[in-house]
């Protein structure tokens, strides 16, 4: 076998969420003639940002599912020698790594700004008559294969985006073509009637808004591949390395951070918040002691205490992990963890309040009297009443998550300090804001790709509000 | 006719459409409407009609996908049609006022109701000499509220609901208006409190000399107050009248049958007069008469040709082919029958009086305690429900009578333990139900079964509607298979008078009348002895009242059942009871058979309470016997007896202690030191 498998804790977990999200959207295909689970879903797509921001934030969960898929690589052995047992590389690696291994393997000495072909500080070069001048050496990689760059670089550079550009229309156009006509195959259509109706935006669903957005994430990505292929085209950091590569890891991060933490508190503030509203009385009391007592905890001490207590475990334990991958996982793993302990109070106040005004509902009375008991009557009556307030709580605690990691990791509660992450970013970089001249390029790669997930999150999140609350659809 | 001149608001071809242009509710179409100064006109209709379309309409409030797309609106010589939205705004609130249903999401919770009326006659009443407190007392003391200077400062919430709504009359007087609208002024209100706002509006008619455009979909309160009346029927008016003729002989044949299918005493042992389906949606495009689908005397022309305009010689105006003088017919023939069907004949010969009874209810109290403070200390007691005692007999409906807060629902809820009884026995047949638990309750789950009031409310929208009746034969393991269950669960529907493939459907997709049902076949499901209908009717419409009135009646005279009907509503009572509890503030204050109750009724709430009830007819109408204020609450009882701060009969010994229940005779019990005289 040229690889072996590695499961990190969190992968184990994405997968679990991964199976999860499939099951709900089996059961959701199961329901398609269930008018009333299938009709908010249809009123989120037939929006046009709905549509728009689904393709976005599909593109930034590929990438994080690609880098969730974890292996270490087969080392180089004589091939003559078969007794000896096949050694792996101690260094995991991930499906993103192995794509962009030309972003992560050429790596520079240390800062140089996006596209450019030097260092970013002096160094003393010797020249080959022997003289030591000091200078901005050229990059080992970034801007080699020009001789001149100063005439050559800004040529080079259009010539290669207007390149990428045209590959990004070819494959664009050649992979709408196949959607259509897949489109058309499932509708039974002629392909030249569906791209009419997809065009001229006929037809149910916003789909012309969705194919644009795909385009244009189509062409972005291959201008970036064949620009980076070249160039650091978001610049290098402190030891060189790729700061795209560095953004792109750092996805994962992100978004593991705003869905496993959600993972882990739904249960807690579904039982919890329905429990407390149901049955009133001393359960209710209890249950509000517990989310008012965890409230008044500031998270930030509580998170900071928690970490810190990890460092020591770890440090401490050091054998019981193999690498420093492993590590920074299992911090991960408590941080989300530590942040869905405190951030489910939120989630269960809503419900508790729901189920109270619930459960005095005259249906739910109505099947007291028909002698339903409770488990019935909660998961039945109350249970799938509440759920459209789960789903906008956590599609709107989706982007706060992942802001948090960041401020975290800023103050150094956050994620490993080895992990990928734009915190991390931010926290390197707020060192050499004080420079002259600024490096300004970790700060803003970090700041871009956060931004558009942040904001492709909150229109989506608006979108599937609007779309499941039953009080802003009457309100029309 | 009157002379022009007198003419304050003219409505000519008002048409109107909401929403997709492509697609809009034709919600207005054509509607002519003419109101002189000082009259009453009430415009009458059911729920959908374009009513409350009409008002805004007028006051230029249409929701933003509203548009006019015809006609004119002329309030004197002003066309407001044309004003701009400035000028308009003047015409708001000072020439024209308009008062809403609803007068606690009218009023804003966080100002006193003084300065929200002060706020009123500031824009409006500029030019004249009184500072604006003096005005707002004057205007508060004008609509009746007493001791005006201390309730200026108070809240909207330390107020009851005829107390808000007097605030609103006033601040809708604040700049003296020719016109004021009133869209069911008095639907949310007990009935002795909407005879107490009804009045107000007869007397502030009379001094000041406005004009009343009164909204209602109440017959009883368009026959007390208005001169003259328009009945809508989607989107369009489709009979003027004066209401003395309008009472004595309604022309269009949907005026008629929304008379007959008024429930009423004399008409107890027939069915009542139903009009089949319902109000059709405004988004259809219609050919002909607007009500031929459901007209019993529609002919093929009615289908395709839109009637006009024929007048009586009585002075009525009706839109309907029956009129027309050209047709051969003489339409008095064709005039249906007020009573449409001979009525059953009531087939209770085996469960009249003196057997035992099924349910026994002995001294049932219901107390809320009210906890306050970090410990949640219990400082007081809500007396929701206070010693109620009745029997109830397989067969029987009996009637729970009184204003909202007398406990009657709670009543309902404690017999089925659905809210937890503090006191008292309630023995079904021969077992004592107060104090059973969630799990011993269970066999008697079957028995005793409830209807509620909101249909919408009352079933789960995410649910089958197949699945919703079957609840109760899974819940209580009637039948095991789902086989079964379907087969019982299409049983069901018909005998409701559905078709069975409703089972696949959602509740949304029905109208309320169809949900009613379909809540009374899943009460019906597990076979009940029975029914506590919670003001099963009061959300419907007349017509569809009429309906589900009938099939209760049915249903009881063909499976025996037993009613606790609870309901305000005294025309119910006297179509459906047959024996009456009136409650108030908790306990029972008079029992009795129906006919004793509502003839010759002795306790003096019991005669207040009737003389309130709006009635049709003329020579039936008692002369009203007007209470002041407002039910106390619960939690801080009147000594003595509860009723005597608002008792126009009160004398010393009701001040000092409850009075023992007096029997009048065999049927009849009454708690009231006066009954003994």
């Amino acid at each position: 076998m040229p690889l072996i498998p590695v499961v990190l804790w969190t992968d184990a977990l994405v997968y679990l969420l991964i199976l999860l999200i499939l099951l709900i959207v089996g059961f959701a295909l199961y329901t398609v003639r269930h008018e009333h689970l299938r009709a908010p879903w249809l009123r989120v797509f037939r929006s046009r940002v709905g549509m728009a921001t689904s393709v976005l934030l599909g593109f930034y969960v590929v990438v994080g599912v690609l880098d969730t898929v974890h292996f270490r690589l087969k080392l180089d052995q004589p091939a003559t020698d078969v007794s000896t047992p096949i050694r792996y590389a101690p260094e995991v690696l991930s499906l993103l790594d192995v794509i962009t291994s030309g972003l992560r393997e050429r790596q520079e000495k240390s800062y140089s700004a996006p596209f450019a072909a030097h260092l970013f500080v002096k160094e003393a070069i010797e020249q080959p008559d022997g003289t030591l001048l000091r200078d901005y050496p050229r990059l080992v990689h970034g801007g080699a294969h020009l001789d001149d760059p100063a005439r050559q670089r800004g040529l080079d550079i259009a010539w290669r985006a207007l390149w990428g550009v045209l590959q990004g229309l070819l494959i664009s156009v050649m992979s709408l073509s196949g959607l259509i006509w897949m489109m058309a195959r499932a509708r039974g259509e002629s392909v030249g009637s569906t791209r009419a109706a997809i065009l001229a935006g006929r037809g149910p669903l916003p789909w012309r808004y969705a194919f644009a957005m795909l385009a244009i994430l189509i062409v972005l990505i291959l201008v970036a591949a064949e620009l980076s292929a070249k160039y650091h085209i978001m610049g290098t950091d402190k030891v060189g390395e790729d700061v795209f590569y560095q953004t792109l890891k750092s996805i994962r991060t992100g978004l593991l951070i705003g869905t496993l933490t959600t993972l882990v508190m739904l249960p807690a503030a579904l039982l919890l918040g329905i429990m407390a509203g149901y049955f009133r009385g001393w359960i209710d009391d209890v249950i509000q002691y517990i989310y008012t007592t965890l409230n008044s905890i500031p998270g930030v001490l509580l998170i900071a205490a928690a970490i810190l207590l990890l460092e020591v475990y770890m440090s401490n334990n050091a054998d019981q992990f193999a690498s420093l991958v492993e590590r920074a996982d299992l911090r991960l793993l408590f941080l989300c963890l530590i942040l869905g302990v405190t951030s489910w109070t939120g989630l269960c106040r809503l419900l508790r309040g729901e189920s109270l005004k619930l459960r005095e509902v005259e249906y739910v009375q109505a099947a007291t009297a028909l002698g339903v008991g409770h488990v019935t009557v909660i998961t039945r009556h109350i249970l799938p009443n509440v759920m459209h307030l789960v789903l906008i709580t956590l599609v709107l605690d989706f982007s706060g998550l992942v802001l948090a990691e960041a401020v975290l990791s800023y103050v150094n509660i956050g994620v490993d300090p080895s992990m990928h992450s734009w915190g991390n970013m931010i926290n390197g970089a707020r060192l050499e804001l004080a420079r002259d001249p600024v490096v300004w390029w970790s700060l803003t790669a970090a700041f871009v790709f956060m931004f558009v997930l942040v904001l492709a999150a909150n229109l989506f999140a608006d979108v599937v509000r609007d779309a499941f609350d039953p009080r802003l659809r009457t309100a029309l | 006719m009157s002379t022009r001149d007198d003419v304050l608001l003219r409505v000519e071809g008002l048409t109107v459409q909401l929403g997709d242009p492509a697609r809009p509710a034709r919600v207005l179409e054509a509607v002519d409407l003419s109101l002189r100064q000082g009259e009453t006109c009430a415009l009458l209709g059911e729920s959908g009609c374009g009513k409350s379309m009409t008002a805004l309409s007028l006051m230029r409030l249409l929701p933003p996908s509203g548009r006019v797309l015809g006609g004119s609106v002329r309030l004197r010589d002003t066309d407001l049609l044309r004003l701009t939205e400035a000028e308009m705004r003047r015409v708001r609130g000072g020439r024209m006022a308009m008062i809403f249903q609803e007068p606690q999401t009218s009023l804003n919770p966080v100002m006193s109701v003084g300065d929200q009326i002060g706020e009123a006659v500031r824009l409006h009443g500029e030019g004249r000499r009184a500072p604006a407190a003096e005005r707002v007392l004057a205007l508060m003391k004008a609509v009746g509220i007493p001791d005006p200077a201390r309730r200026v400062k108070e809240y909207p919430h330390q107020l009851s609901g005829g107390m808000k709504q007097r605030i609103m009359i006033a601040m809708a007087l604040a700049g003296d208006p020719e016109l004021l609208i009133a869209d069911e002024p008095t639907t949310a209100l007990d009935v002795t409190i909407q005879a107490q706002v009804l009045g107000l509006l007869k007397d502030l008619r009379q001094r000041s000399g406005m004009a009343v455009l009164l909204i209602t979909h109440d017959l009883g309160v368009v026959a007390e107050t208005a001169d003259r009346l328009a009945v809508m029927y989607a989107g369009q008016i489709v009979e003027t009248a004066t209401t003395a003729e309008f009472f004595k002989s309604p022309g269009h044949p949907y005026s008629r049958r929304l008379m007959s299918s008024l429930p009423a005493a004399d008409k107890r042992h027939a069915r009542l007069a139903v009009i089949p389906g319902r109000v059709p949606s405004l988004e259809r495009v219609f050919h002909g008469c607007r009500f031929a689908e459901r007209c019993d005397s529609a002919s093929p022309r009615c289908h395709c040709d839109e009637p006009a305009w024929h007048r009586l010689s009585s002075g009525q105006s009706v839109r309907c082919h029956l009129f027309d003088p050209l047709e051969n017919l003489p339409s008095q023939e064709r005039r249906p029958g007020t009573q449409d069907r001979p009525g059953t004949p009531n087939q209770l010969a085996g469960f009249q009086r003196g057997s035992e009874p099924l349910l026994r209810v002995r001294g049932l109290k219901v107390y809320f305690p009210i906890h306050r403070g970090v410990f949640r200390r219990v400082v007081g007691q809500v007396h929701a429900v206070d010693g109620v005692s009745f029997d109830l007999h397989a067969g029987r409906t009996l009637a729970l009578v009184g204003e909202s807060g007398c406990g009657k629902t709670t009543t309902g809820k404690g017999l089925l333990q659905l809210t937890v009884p503090s006191g008292g026995s309630i023995r079904y047949q021969d077992t004592e139900l107060n104090g059973l638990r969630h799990r011993q309750m269970r066999p008697f789950r079957k028995d005793l079964q409830i209807i509620f009031q909101d249909p919408y409310a009352a079933m789960n929208p995410r649910m089958l509607v197949g699945d919703l009746i079957g609840e109760g034969l899974q819940a209580l393991k009637i039948h095991a298979t789902r086989a079964a269950r379907e087969r019982r669960v299409a049983e069901l529907l018909e005998l409701v008078g559905m078709d069975s493939s409703a089972a696949a459907r959602y509740p949304h997709e029905f109208s309320g009348g169809q949900r009613q049902r379909i809540c009374i076949a899943r009460a019906l499901a597990v076979e009940p002895r029975l029914i506590v209908c919670d003001e099963p009717t009061s959300a419907l419409d007349v017509s569809v009242q009429a309906q589900i009135l009938n099939l209760l009646k049915d249903l009881q005279d063909r499976l025996g059942l037993a009613y606790l009907f609870i309901t305000h509503d005294i025309a119910v009572v006297s179509y459906l009871a047959h024996a009456v509890a009136v409650m108030y503030l908790g306990r029972v204050v008079e029992h009795g058979s129906v006919d004793e109750i509502l003839e010759d009724p002795r306790h003096p709430y019991t005669r207040a309470l009737l003389s309130a009830v709006p009635v049709v007819d003329p020579t039936r109408r008692r002369s009203l016997i007007r209470l002041e204020g407002d039910m106390p609450s619960p939690i801080d009882r009147p000594q003595g007896c509860h009723f005597h701060p608002r008792c126009p009969q009160a004398i010393a010994a009701c001040r000092n202690a409850y009075p023992e229940e007096q029997r009048l005779s065999e049927s009849r019990l009454v708690h009231c030191w006066l009954a003994l005289a």
